[in-house]
C-alpha cells in the first residue's frame, strides 16, 4: 500500500486541510443514535465506498447496542434507583462503556485505513452526536488542489 | 502500534482529534502560557455553574430554593416535633420510612436540578457552514434577508415527523429536541423547563424528575397522614384544642401538605400518563400525536404497551452529557466566523423576542417554536399541577414583569426587554399555560444569583475557537464525559 501519510503523525505534520465532510444523523427509526449510511460525493475519490459503509454500519451498531434496553439496562436502572441514582458517582454507565469502545474504534480505523488516504474521522460524541465529521486533507506532497489529482500524483511519486 | 518513519512526535499540530499514545503532558509548554479555562466558562447557553462546572442549573434559581426550603422544613418539624411521639406510641418505623423516603426525595431532586438534561452542543462554524451550503443549494436563493425557516421531513416508524432548523444552535433538532429559550439551549426530548428545580427537564434527567415527584408524592401524603393522625392521637388525650397548643408545628405541616398534595400527585398522575404513552409534556401540550390531528396519527416512539413505555424511561440506559463541561477549552487558531454571523445574531434575538409582527414573515415560524417550546410549565392537565408547592394561588399575575427583575446586575436590558416581550405574547396565545413558566421567581426571594456561580448570559454567541477546541479534545484517545 503506497500512502501519502505514512500514519496518523506525518498527517498532522501537514496540517492542510481541503475541506470537511458531514455525515449527518439518520432518524427514519426514531431517536435512536444512527448515521447515515450513504456514501458521500465528496469523498468519491478518496476511499472505497465500502470501507467507508462498513465504519459506518459498524459504528451504528456500537450506538445500538449502546441504546440498547433490556436486561443489562434493567438492572443497571433498578439498581441506580434504588440506590437514589448515587450509585452513579461511582460507576460508569454502560453507555459510557461502548462510547469508550467506539473511541478505540475510531482511532483503531483512523491510523489504518484513514490517515493513509489523507481523511480523519472524528468521533461524533465530539460534535454532540450530530454528525460523523471527516476531514480531507490536502496532498502535502503536490500543489494540486483538488483531491483526485493529490491522490493521483502521489500515487505516482511512489 | 508503532510509528513508522517519525523520530518524535509533533509539536505543532493544529489537527490532533485522535491523541498520539506517545505524547506527553509536558509536549506543549508554549500552550500552557495562558490559564486554560474549562468549558463551562466558555458555554454559549445561559446556564449557571457551580463547582467547577460539575453542577449545572438553568440561569433563574430563586423558585429551586423554595422547594428546598418547603421541603426541609415540612420535613425538619415533622422529624422534630411528630415523630418522637408517633414513634413511641404508634411504632418507630415511622420516622425511618420518612427519612428513606426524605433522603430519596433530595437524591433526586439534586440529581434532576444538577445534572445536564440534555443539552445539545451549537454547531461548530464548519458544520454551520455545511448545513447552510446545503440548505442554501436546496433553496436556491442568496438574497439578502433571511430565507423561509427551514425544515427537513424524516419519516419515523410510519409517521412523518418535521425537523426544525434552530437558528440559534445552526442544527436541525433531532426529533423531539426544542430549543429551551429560558436556558438558550436545545434540549434533547425536552419535556418542560421546571423553574421549582431550577432546570430544564430532558432526555437525561426526565428519570430523576419523575422519581423526585413521585417520592415527594409519598412523602408528602406520608407526612400529612402521619401528623393527622399524631393530632387525633392527642386530641384522643386532651382534647383538641390542647393537642394543637402542644403541636404547634403540625398545623404549619398540615396546611403545607394539604396545597402539595393536590397539585404533587396531580402531577405525578400526569407524568405517569405521559410516561406510559412515551410522549414528552411537549409534545401533549401541543397534541402533536393526538388523534384529533388526524385518523392516521399515532406516536411513532411508543412502544406500543405501557410496561415497555415506562421501562424504557425510568431503566433505559442513560445517555451520559454531551457538552463535557469540565474539559479544558484549547486555545486553537480561531477559525473564520461563518458568514451567517450577523443573521444569526438578528435570529437568536428574534427568537427571544417576539416582535412577529415587525420582522419579516420568515422569521415568526422559528419565533413561535421556540416559545412553544418552552411554554409548557407543568400545567397541562389545567387542574391541581398549576401551583405545584402550595404558594396556593400563584402570586404573579400574567402580565407582570417584575419578577425578572431578579438577576439585575447580571442581564442586560436587552434579555429583560426580551422576556418581558415573550411574557406578553404567551398570554395572549397561551394564557393557561402561563404560571410558573413565565413568573419564574416570586419577587422577594432569596437572591437568584449565588456568588459562586459564573453565569454566562448574555453571551449567545459562542466563541469560535472554543467550539473548535473541542475537535482537539479526544483526551489522549479516550473521551472523558462528565458523569452528572
Amino acid at each position: 500500500l503506497p500512502p501519502q501519510f505514512h500514519n496518523l503523525q506525518e498527517l498532522r505534520q501537514s496540517p492542510s486541510l481541503a475541506t470537511k465532510v458531514f455525515i449527518q444523523r439518520d432518524y427514519s427509526e426514531g431517536t435512536v443514535c444512527r448515521f447515515q449510511t450513504k456514501f458521500p460525493s465528496e469523498l468519491g475519490s478518496r476511499i472505497e465506498r465500502m470501507l467507508f459503509e462498513d465504519t459506518v454500519k459498524t459504528l451504528n451498531t456500537y450506538y445500538a447496542e449502546a441504546e440498547k434496553v433490556g436486561g443489562q439496562s434493567y438492572m443497571e436502572g433498578c439498581l441506580a434507583c434504588a440506590t437514589a441514582y448515587f450509585i452513579f458517582l461511582c460507576m460508569e454507565t454502560r453507555y459510557e462503556k461502548v462510547l469508550k469502545k467506539i473511541s478505540g474504534y475510531i482511532q483503531e480505523q483512523n491510523e489504518k485505513i484513514y490517515a493513509p488516504r489523507g481523511l480523519l474521522l472524528t468521533d461524533p460524541v465530539e460534535r454532540g452526536m450530530r454528525v460523523i465529521e471527516v476531514s480531507v486533507f490536502e496532498d502535502r506532497g503536490s500543489s494540486g488542489s483538488s483531491p483526485s489529482s493529490n491522490v493521483s500524483s502521489g500515487i505516482s511519486q511512489r | 502500534m508503532q510509528q513508522l518513519g517519525v523520530a518524535e512526535p509533533m509539536r505543532e499540530c493544529e489537527y490532533s482529534q485522535i491523541s498520539t499514545r506517545s505524547s506527553t503532558p509536558m509536549e506543549t509548554p508554549y500552550k500552557k502560557r495562558t490559564p486554560k479555562k474549562r468549558k463551562w466558562q466558555a458555554f454559549p447557553g445561559r446556564n449557571k455553574f457551580y463547582c467547577n462546572g460539575r453542577i449545572m442549573m438553568a440561569r433563574q434559581t430563586g423558585v429551586f430554593y423554595l422547594t428546598l426550603v418547603l421541603i426541609l422544613i415540612t420535613s425538619g418539624l415533622f422529624f422534630t416535633f411528630d415523630c418522637p411521639f408517633l414513634s413511641v406510641q404508634l411504632t418507630p418505623a415511622i420516622p425511618v420510612i420518612g427519612g428513606v423516603l426524605f433522603v430519596f426525595v433530595l437524591g433526586t431532586l439534586f440529581r434532576t436540578s444538577f445534572s445536564d438534561p440534555g443539552v445539545l452542543p451549537r454547531a461548530t462554524p464548519d458544520e454551520a457552514a455545511d448545513l447552510e451550503r446545503q440548505i442554501d443549494v436546496a433553496n436556491g436563493s442568496s438574497s439578502g434577508y433571511r430565507p423561509p425557516p427551514r425544515t427537513k421531513e424524516v419519516v419515523i416508524n410510519g409517521q412523518t415527523v418535521k425537523l426544525k432548523y434552530c437558528f440559534t444552535c445552526k442544527i436541525f433538532r433531532p426529533p423531539r429536541a426544542s430549543h429551551c429559550s429560558l436556558c438558550d439551549n436545545c434540549v434533547e426530548r425536552f419535556d418542560h423547563h421546571c423553574p421549582w428545580v431550577g432546570n430544564c427537564v430532558g432526555k437525561r434527567n426526565y428519570r430523576f424528575f419523575y422519581m423526585f415527584i413521585l417520592s415527594l408524592s409519598f412523602l408528602t401524603i406520608f407526612i400529612f397522614a402521619f401528623v393527622i393522625t399524631h393530632v387525633i392521637l392527642r386530641s384522643h388525650r386532651q382534647g383538641f384544642l390542647n393537642a394543637l397548643k402542644d403541636t404547634p408545628a403540625s398545623v404549619l405541616e398540615v396546611v403545607v401538605c394539604f396545597f402539595s398534595v393536590w397539585s404533587i400527585v396531580g402531577l405525578s398522575g400526569f407524568h405517569t400518563y405521559l410516561i406510559s404513552s412515551n410522549q414528552t409534556t411537549n409534545e401533549d401540550i401541543k397534541g402533536s400525536w393526538s388523534s384529533k390531528r388526524g385518523k392516521d396519527n399515532y406516536n411513532p416512539y411508543s412502544h406500543g404497551n405501557i410496561f415497555t413505555n415506562c421501562c424504557a424511561a425510568l431503566c433505559g440506559p442513560l445517555p451520559p452529557s454531551l457538552i463535557d463541561r469540565r474539559g479544558f477549552v484549547q486555545s486553537d487558531t480561531p477559525l473564520p466566523t461563518p458568514p451567517t454571523n450577523g443573521i444569526t445574531m438578528y435570529g437568536s434575538t428574534q427568537s427571544q423576542s417576539h416582535m412577529a409582527a415587525a420582522t419579516p414573515l420568515m422569521q415568526s415560524e422559528p419565533v413561535i417554536l421556540t416559545d412553544e417550546a418552552s411554554l409548557p410549565g407543568r400545567t397541562s392537565l389545567g387542574g391541581p399541577c398549576s401551583g405545584a408547592l402550595p404558594l396556593g394561588g400563584q402570586p404573579t399575575p400574567p402580565t407582570s414583569t417584575p419578577n425578572l427583575s431578579c438577576d439585575n446586575g447580571m442581564l442586560p436590558l436587552r434579555n429583560d426587554h426580551s422576556e418581558a416581550l415573550h411574557h406578553h405574547h404567551t398570554d395572549g396565545v397561551h394564557h393557561h399555560f402561563l404560571t410558573p413558566e413565565e413568573a419564574p421567581s416570586p419577587p422577594g426571594m432569596l437572591p437568584c444569583g449565588s456568588p459562586l456561580g459564573h453565569s454566562h448570559t448574555i453571551q449567545g454567541f459562542y466563541n469560535p475557537a472554543s467550539q473548535d477546541s473541542l475537535h482537539e479534545d479526544s483526551v489522549r484517545g479516550l473521551v472523558k464525559l462528565s458523569s452528572v
